[in-house]
């Protein structure tokens, strides 16, 4: 089953790496993996789908929280979430099928953000079913190039504050030795 | 405030106690020198880098404090990685400390650079590239604070030498905040009550313990436990020393080459705890088949270990020292005579044996001579091998911090220069190094080491001219068919031994064995004491591939 966990870390060089060295090292598949900076310039967000038994992603949560620039792991994957994804599809569109790409772009609320004599580029955001069902509408039209983020997610309504739960416990480790 | 970035880093290390380094110096690493000069913190010149980290190990493993090395960059680095590793996955507190190129030339693969932070990053705890001078001091206070705490580790600081060389006007902070690091110490009482519930009614329970509660400190608890649970106690290979061998509700060691009547007790106990112990593959056998009957509790420090091997009916987050003082009081006496008594049934039926073969002078049975001579409380170091396991089946260790051996990552070469590191913790004990003749080919410049200090350390060293823990994998596994395993060219150990001033003695005859050890004990000299075995000999019992525990094959006569 897909998990969609949402990882708060330090916003220092080096945390990609050793987030994605750790998938790595333990064999674990990372479905898509986002990252960008927070309301806390000093926090950065990643949202991570991850593919997986209880057991493995219970053990990703685990070893993520062993890596000290990580400061929370939630697994949000059974919360009220907003997930979303965006896509830009570069798409082939002779002038006699522009009607029907536009079409569908409507459909899916989607935008087109460029224009040249024989192609469109669309700009789409939605969740995961969404994003696969815009591409499949316009995979017969002939896509050209295709980038898409991987999901964001935030948790809804005030619970999804991790952020402050994350910073507010200041509580040190008892010191030994 | 005005001093160098190397200097505040010594400040630090002054701040945090430390009075030996062990390193090896280089272009990069000699501001760190510079400094180190003028304190008077003692310096360690090993002759391998691998040597120092080791060194580092087998000091924080002996005092229970951390150890630190320090070397140059790129080769000097590289160097270290086995250590580094060997330290990471014994969980032993060790700061590292690096010379890199100057910050201007990090990524253009100047002389001796390499990316070191990247190399160590899945063998450390947590390490560091230092970019800006004014972050020094937090860093090397988090670096030891990182390395002791929680499930201890090595730590590594990479330190550029434009970086060391800068003026640091930071002061050292008091103390360490670092919001994505906060190891529970505190079990949770509601579990902990379940523990002592479900101990308390057990018919059968074992302690199982490991690293952990000698890392903890947590062994005057745990005989505690023991005696009032009367739960017998077994150990893994880290965790021997925890409990005292020579108490009657000691089990030993339990595993892949475990005590016979130990192994048995597992499978057949109703209740396992274990405490510190990471229950790897050397330990379980097939996971499946492992302990059958028992409902198991894991307490550890670690909230990744808890299921990650095996099922785990009752897990406890926290330090083993805590859990076992809050455990403690929610205990009372326990009569437990129908399991104790199947117990000594099992240690009859089953004892720990090693047959007639072999030839004249038998290690296990100099191991034997070795614990009793020493009552089972020097500090002995290993390499791996076939002596590893004897001397972790036949010493009879009573104290904690005695056992010093890459147990994790099993390094050949580790028993020396670890030994180095333990006897200058702890110089009024009695250091062996039990070894072999493979692994002290890969540690043995440290002879000179050992000489320039006058560490007067014992070695035992198994000449067997051959791998033999290879060569019994290939008996066993690969149609006898050995190869790659057989030494010809192997030196003079005696000789060698006197080439660096060092005491040499040849044991060749069973006779001569136990007036060897009383020299060595005696004299106060460095002493190399080699005995000439049988590559024949085996390391029983022997649980193979796929099997269970108590499916082990034992010597046939």
């Amino acid at each position: 089953m897909k998990h969609t966990l949402a990882v708060l870390v330090e916003n220092r060089p080096g945390v990609l790496t050793r987030v994605a060295g750790l998938f790595a090292r333990r064999g674990y598949n990372i479905e898509s993996l986002a990252v960008g900076p927070t309301e806390n310039p000093s926090i950065s967000r990643m949202t991570i789908v991850v593919e997986g038994d209880e057991r493995t992603i219970e053990q990703v949560c685990k070893q993520l929280n062993k890596l000290i620039d990580v400061i929370k792991v939630s697994d949000i994957t059974e919360d009220p979430h907003v997930g979303r994804e965006l896509v830009l599809i570069k798409v082939n569109a002779e002038p006699q099928v522009r009607g029907e790409i536009m079409q569908i772009v409507e459909i899916f609320r989607a935008r087109i953000v460029d224009v040249s004599r024989d192609t469109l580029i669309i700009e789409a955001t939605g969740d995961e079913d969404k994003i696969n069902a815009i591409e499949s509408a316009l995979r017969p039209f002939g896509i050209r190039e295709m980038a898409r983020t991987g999901k964001i997610a935030l948790v809804r309504g005030a619970r999804g504050k991790v952020l402050e739960a994350g910073l507010n416990s200041q509580e040190t480790a008892t010191q030994t030795g | 405030m005005a001093r160098t970035g190397a200097q505040a880093v010594i400040e630090v290390l002054l701040q945090e106690g430390v009075e030996i380094v062990f390193g090896y110096p280089g272009g990069a690493v000699l501001p760190l020198y510079h400094a180190l000069a003028d304190s008077p913190i003692k310096h360690i010149l090993v002759r391998h880098e691998q040597s120092a980290v080791h060194a580092a190990s087998g000091y924080a493993r002996a005092s229970g404090k951390v150890g630190v090395c320090f070397a140059t960059s790129g080769p000097g680095a590289t160097n270290l990685v086995t250590g580094i590793a060997t330290a990471y996955m014994d969980s032993i507190p060790v700061v590292v400390i690096t010379g890199q190129v100057p910050t201007s030339m990090v990524g253009t693969d100047a002389f001796q650079e390499v990316d070191v932070t990247g190399i160590t990053m899945p063998i450390t705890k947590h390490n560091y590239l230092v970019k800006d001078v004014a972050e020094l001091p937090r860093i090397v206070k988090e670096a030891f604070y990182i390395a002791r705490t929680g499930r201890p580790g090595p730590v590594l600081i990479d330190l550029p030498r434009d970086v060391a060389l800068s003026l640091c006007e930071e002061p050292i902070p008091s103390k360490v905040e670092i919001r994505g690091y906060k190891p529970t110490y505190k079990g949770h009482p509601g579990q902990i009550r379940a523990l002592a519930d479900l101990l308390l009614k057990s018919e059968r329970p074992i302690i199982f313990v490991g690293g952990g509660v000698i890392a903890s400190g947590a062994e005057d608890l745990l005989l505690k436990v023991a005696e009032t649970l009367q739960a017998p106690v077994a150990t893994t290979l880290p965790g021997l020393g925890a409990f005292p061998e020579d108490h009657p509700l000691s089990l030993g060691m339990v595993g892949l080459h475990g005590k016979p009547y130990a192994n048995h007790a597992v499978m057949e106990c109703d209740v396992l705890f274990g405490i510190g112990v990471r229950f790897d593959d050397r330990v379980t056998g097939a996971l499946e088949k492992f302990a059958p009957q028992a409902k198991i509790a894991h307490v550890d420090i670690d909230p990744a270990e808890i299921g990650k091997n095996v099922r785990v009916d009752l897990p406890l987050v926290g330090d083993a020292r805590t859990v076992l003082a809050d455990l403690l009081p929610l205990l009372k006496p326990v009569k437990r005579e129908a399991w104790l008594k199947r117990i000594k049934q099992l240690q009859e039926e089953f004892p720990l044996t090693y047959g007639r073969g072999g030839g004249d002078v038998r290690p296990q049975w100099v191991i034997q001579r070795l614990g009793e001579m020493t009552r089972g409380r020097a500090i002995i170091t290993t390499d791996v091998g076939q002596h590893q396991m004897w001397a972790a089946l036949y010493y009879g260790f009573t104290r904690p911090r005695t056992f010093i051996s890459s147990c994790g990552l099993g390094t050949m070469g580790y028993g020396f220069p670890a030994a180095i590191g333990a006897k200058l913790a702890r110089p009024e004990e009695m250091v062996w190094v039990i070894t072999g003749d493979g692994s002290f080919q890969m540690g043995m410049a440290e002879l000179g080491t050992a000489m320039e200090h006058e560490l007067p350390i014992k070695i035992l060293l198994f000449n067997n001219q051959s791998l033999a823990m290879v060569r019994q994998l290939q008996h066993f596994y690969y149609e006898a068919k050995y190869t790659a395993v057989h030494f010809h060219g192997n030196p003079d150990f005696v000789r060698l031994a006197e080439a660096y001033g060092a005491v040499g003695l040849r044991v060749t005859r069973q006779e001569e064995v136990i007036p060897a050890l009383k020299e060595a004990m005696d004299n106060g000299r460095l002493t190399l004491i080699e005995c000439l075995i049988s590559e024949e000999e085996m390391v029983y019992p022997m649980v193979p591939v796929g099997a269970a525990l108590n499916e082990m094959i034992l010597p046939q006569d």
